[in-house]
């Protein structure tokens, strides 16, 4: 074990993990996972917002919790330990934002407990953490937290301005003027196909960027 | 791939439960009595926000102290029920006892114009979930002063609207009671006409909300029509 030297903190190995998941590997618009939740969150930003935030907090704990455990784990049972550990986690989430965040967790209302559901996390687990070093993890459970959130709020900026012509609540169409001179808002952007077809337009825009993620 | 027996696996599933379970437990008691203050905080402040009153949440206990004079339950038939505390009768529980076994809270309160109004709770269903809120009705009891409507779970931008004031300040002004029958008030699909005095308009795309807020407001109310028409002026 000595003779290895051991690899700095943020090396480019590890920096990529984090990189790759915001763009290359993006969770929603390049593996497809997790949408379920991007179609519900994003008709305001500001649930989209804490929804990331609540999201990258349990898939890097749960990534450091089953990385750190992986070794002990019997085979046979790791779905249901994985799926404790997020369910714990979840729990707890919820439990603080009901004790310290109030109003944002009636916002997000059902949506917290669905994160156990969310099959980016139960992705990574078993992908990575089973396999990988805590701190590579935490690392790769940050970036696939942080790839999710950067969709769901770019969804969101888009539903919530388009369709209620606010931004985190704050009445921007109404501000400029544009109600004046005949804008009216699009109430289409707030039903879920909406949600759809933004994600769509976003997988479009980023592979005619970059032709190496279309599929043969 | 490592072999693992069945007895560690046993062994493992057994310490790992009983670790989550410790630490959910604990988690539970050590936030609960931040959770159980927030809750009342927040029942507070959409009772006065229910009339006018915009509470946050550092002035909601004391604004709350002011304005809401007095409180009380009743019963179906409109007597008074002595020795129940009405802030804390849970809707919920007393809607699923018979008709004439439930405790119905009342609530006296000033407005901040100096007007005498009481505000009653009411709760129902809406699409995904429970949709609550707090109704208050002038002195006439008749006329309604204001509305608050709150919900757990549903969808935003649609259903969720009706905890907005756009939806809430319709309600201002519409009249329970059609001389002395109880009509409550009526969530019109395609917008109310113009000086409808039991209607408003409904939301578009949270139909199925609209209508249960309305089944709310008559199956909630109603039980008090007894003790509204008799304290008539």
């Amino acid at each position: 074990m000595n003779n290895i030297t051991k690899e700095p903190l943020f090396s480019a190995k590890n920096l990529k993990l984090f990189t790759d998941q915001l763009d290359k590997n993006n969770p929603i618009t390049v593996q497809v996972l997790g949408i379920c939740s991007a179609l519900a969150v994003t008709v305001k930003l500001k649930p989209a917002l804490v929804m990331a935030l609540s999201v990258v907090i349990v898939i890097a704990v749960s990534n450091v919790v089953i990385s750190a455990i992986r070794n002990f784990i019997p085979d046979r049972i790791r779905i249901i330990v994985q799926l404790v550990v997020i369910a714990t986690l979840v729990i707890l989430v919820d439990q603080v934002l009901k004790a310290y965040a109030f109003d944002v967790s009636k916002q997000l209302s059902v949506f917290v407990g669905l994160i156990i559901t969310n099959c980016i996390i139960m992705g990574r687990l078993e992908a990575f953490a089973m396999a990988n070093k805590p701190w590579p993890s935490f690392i790769d459970g940050l970036g696939n937290g942080a790839g999710y959130g950067l969709i769901l709020i770019i969804v969101a900026f888009f539903r919530e301005l388009l369709g209620s012509g606010t931004l985190m609540g704050y009445p921007v169409m109404e501000k400029i003027g544009a109600y004046s001179i005949g804008y009216e808002n699009n109430g289409m952007m707030i039903l879920p196909p909406m949600a759809l077809i933004v994600v769509g337009l976003i997988i479009w825009v980023q592979r005619s960027r970059n032709k190496s993620l279309i599929e043969k | 791939m490592k072999h693992f027996s069945n007895r560690y696996i046993f062994i493992f599933s057994t310490v790992m439960v009983v670790i989550v379970a410790t630490l959910l437990s604990l988690a539970a008691t050590l936030l609960q009595p931040a959770q159980a203050r927030n809750l009342e905080i927040e029942k507070k402040k959409s009772m006065l926000e229910s009339i006018g009153i915009q509470a946050d949440r550092e002035n909601s206990v004391e604004l709350y102290a002011k304005h809401i004079t007095e409180s009380f339950v009743i019963n179906s038939g409109g007597q008074n029920i002595e020795g129940v505390d009405a802030f804390s009768v849970v809707l919920k529980n007393e809607q699923r006892k018979p008709a004439e076994e439930q405790y119905l809270p009342v609530f006296r309160a000033v407005s901040q114009s100096g007007e005498q109004v009481i505000i009653l709770p009411v709760e129902g269903k809406g699409l995904w979930g429970p949709i609550f809120g707090y109704v208050s009705i002038k002195s006439d009891m008749n006329t309604i002063y204001g509305v608050t409507f709150d919900h757990k779970g549903e969808t935003p931008g649609l259903g969720a609207e009706i905890n907005t004031s756009w939806f809430e300040e319709m309600f201002i002004g519409k009249k329970l009671f059609d001389n002395d029958s109880f009509t409550s008030v009526i969530v019109h699909k395609g917008g109310a006409d113009e000086g409808d005095i039991h209607g408003v308009d409904a939301i578009s795309g949270g139909t199925i909300t609209s209508k249960g807020l309305e089944n709310m407001l008559y199956d909630c109310i109603i039980k008090y029509s007894d003790y509204l028409l008799k304290n008539r002026i």
